[in-house]
């Protein structure tokens, strides 16, 4: 048994604290300077670095944050009001309470505030305020010398938000289609869309999406555990064993090799992680905008190519649902 | 030769937990070891198992392969071959060959000097699979309760369990579990980003330092959590990921059978509120 009982790196066990914070890397000209005063967290010590700030505000972080707020402040009044401004009920109903798109005689056109109006200004604001984040992500990249993979990351996750809110109500041409606000609409509208659209799981790119998800999960299991483990041999230093190759990276190599003979390298693990990561909202983004534009039945759409089953009829006939007009007229 | 430059120095004997330095050598990259005979073992057979369903099934449309559970009508029992009893054969087998396979990752641990985070991640994925075709069908009292074998069959035995449930959404467990897979690949996508963009910072710029990468984040949203402490965090999202999804299941059906959006009642219902 004595062989198991090693030392095997779950938190940290002594945290050395420098007499200063560290200020952050040289920012060149024209930056503006960073804020707060850094201080350090025992807690986050344990699982990470214990030091909290300085934060970098800058014009696009603070417009952004400032659209941000706008944003959620805009959809926690709607809500509110929907429960004639009760606050005990504001509080015992929120995961029930909505601001939803506009009703679907209005297509594309701006509806009253009252009517999905406040639904189009809150997502119109939440936008701005996630593409202006996004140009952050891009700009303080660039300020630190650094790539812009992180960006392009996000990039993907924006696309996904843009299909669902505002690209396939455009090609739907009703605002009614997008997503609610709120949290269990949401959920709701989640269930509805897959009914409505006969079942998403026989949707190849929801199914590809899933892929990625799960796959991103198991990557970073397999991935963090891997660094973990090497814990004695300095693993998480991976920049430096990418450029100069140590006794981690060729353990942490092995290791995968040995057991299913395969490995990827310090570096080539990163891009599978960044690749599985993007991919998991761009399959999903191009699966959404082809439900309802190009496929009314993913069900039947697979039945007719033959890769799902086709089921017993055991009662009377129904009227698929896709056959009946829905949304704006067109 | 399946060997890398470096390999050589690393392929020594020791750490295996049986059989001694008796299956302790490589075929090609891969290390054997007495868990890797078990492994193949019950991988070949399962494999087998799974073809001769096939076979019975009456298709080879790859997608249209079932392997079903047996009837409820067996319970807890076995169940004759063509009805079920594949299905509950192959999960025997599927099961010894994860258990192996995890055993193996340990020695393998053990003979490269490494802590055993990794069988325990593993481990993990495989309790959750444990838990939907044999500890929850326990609990419900028939095999029939697993899921087939098949790649959309299990996906229509997802849907139908969850409209039992009347929307699984509504599910909390669902919900912290669903969280959870979101999570890690939003870290996931922003540890490899900056990873890459560390080391791949744009034609002559020289490659950057972790004091780059923490100075990013906490330039970004105030907090880096470091190199050390990402690889904790993904490790812990990802795991809980797959344990919430584990108990997402095994509560419904076994400790809830009503529809999720009735079980949030109980807070609409809380005696605080006034009337």
């Amino acid at each position: 048994m004595a062989a198991f009982v090693t030392y095997q790196n779950i938190f940290t066990r002594i945290q050395v604290r420098p007499p200063e914070a560290y200020p952050g890397c040289k920012l060149p000209a024209g930056d503006a300077a960073r804020e707060g005063k850094p201080g350090f967290v025992n807690l986050f010590g344990i699982l990470g670095d214990a030091q909290v700030g300085p934060i970098y505000l800058g014009l696009l972080g603070l417009t952004s944050i400032a659209f941000g707020a706008l944003a959620f402040v805009i959809i926690g009044l709607n809500m509110w009001a929907s429960v004639n401004w009760n606050i005990v009920e504001f509080v015992r109903q929120l995961f029930w309470l909505a601001l939803e798109p506009p009703p679907a005689h209005y297509g594309l056109r701006i509806p009253p505030l009252r009517d999905g109006g406040w639904w189009l200004v809150a997502g119109f604001f939440l936008t701005v305020s996630v593409l202006l984040w996004w140009a952050r992500t891009y700009r303080r990249a660039i300020q630190l010398g650094l790539g812009t993979h992180v960006a392009w990351a996000f990039a993907a996750a924006i696309w996904l938000y843009l299909v669902l809110g505002f690209i396939r109500p455009l090609a739907m041409g009703s605002w009614s289609e997008a997503v609610p606000f709120g949290i269990f609409p949401h959920l709701d509208w989640t269930a509805a869309f897959s009914i409505r659209y006969g079942n998403l799981f026989y949707n190849p790119f929801h199914a590809l999406s899933i892929v990625f998800l799960y796959g991103s999960v198991l990557l970073f299991a397999m991935h963090g555990a891997t660094i973990l483990a090497l814990g004695r041999y300095g693993g998480e230093r991976e920049i430096e064993l990418v450029v100069d190759r140590g006794t981690a990276a060729e353990r942490g190599a092995l290791f995968w090799r040995w057991c299913m003979g395969f490995n990827a390298s310090f570096e080539s693990i990163h891009r599978w992680a960044w690749w599985f990561a993007v991919l998991c909202p761009i399959t999903g983004g191009i699966g959404i905008l082809l439900t309802g534009t190009v496929v009314d039945n993913w069900y039947l759409w697979a039945v007719e190519r033959h890769f799902a089953p086709s089921y017993p009829t055991l009662w009377a006939p129904i009227a698929d649902p896709a056959a009946v007009v829905q949304g704006a007229p067109r | 030769m399946a060997m890398l430059t470096f390999e050589h120095k690393y392929r020594v004997r020791g750490g295996t937990l049986v059989g001694g330095d008796l299956f302790d050598f490589w075929i090609g990259p891969f290390w054997v070891g007495f868990f890797g005979v078990t492994t193949a073992f019950f991988s070949f057979l399962g494999t087998a198992l799974i073809l001769y369903g096939a076979a019975l099934g009456g298709t080879w449309n790859i997608w249209l392969i079932n392997i079903a559970p047996p009837d409820l009508a067996y319970g807890l029992r076995l169940a004759p071959m063509r009805e079920g009893g594949l299905w509950q054969w192959i999960t025997v087998c599927a099961i010894g060959a994860f258990v192996s396979w995890t055993l193996r990752q340990v020695e393998i641990s053990r003979k490269l000097g490494m802590s055993y985070h990794i069988p325990v991640a593993y481990f993990t994925a495989v309790i959750a699979y444990i838990t939907l075709v044999v500890i929850r069908p326990v609990l419900m009292g028939a095999w029939g309760h697993g899921f087939p074998y098949g790649i959309w069959s299990h996906l229509d035995w997802v849907s139908n369990v969850g409209y039992q449930h009347l929307h699984f959404h509504y599910n909390p467990a669902h919900m912290i579990a669903v969280t959870f897979f979101f999570t890690t690949v939003l870290a996931l996508s922003m540890h490899g980003g900056l990873v890459l963009s560390a080391l791949n910072p744009g034609r002559g710029q020289e490659v950057k330092t972790a004091e780059h990468e923490n100075a990013y984040f906490r330039d970004l949203i105030g907090y880096s959590i470091g190199t050390l402490g990402i690889h904790r965090l993904g490790l812990f999202l990802a795991l809980n990921a797959g344990l919430w999804s584990a108990i997402c299941i095994v509560i419904s059906g076994p400790f809830w059978t009503r529809g999720w959006p009735e079980w949030w009642g109980w807070w609409l219902n809380l005696p605080i509120w006034p009337n």
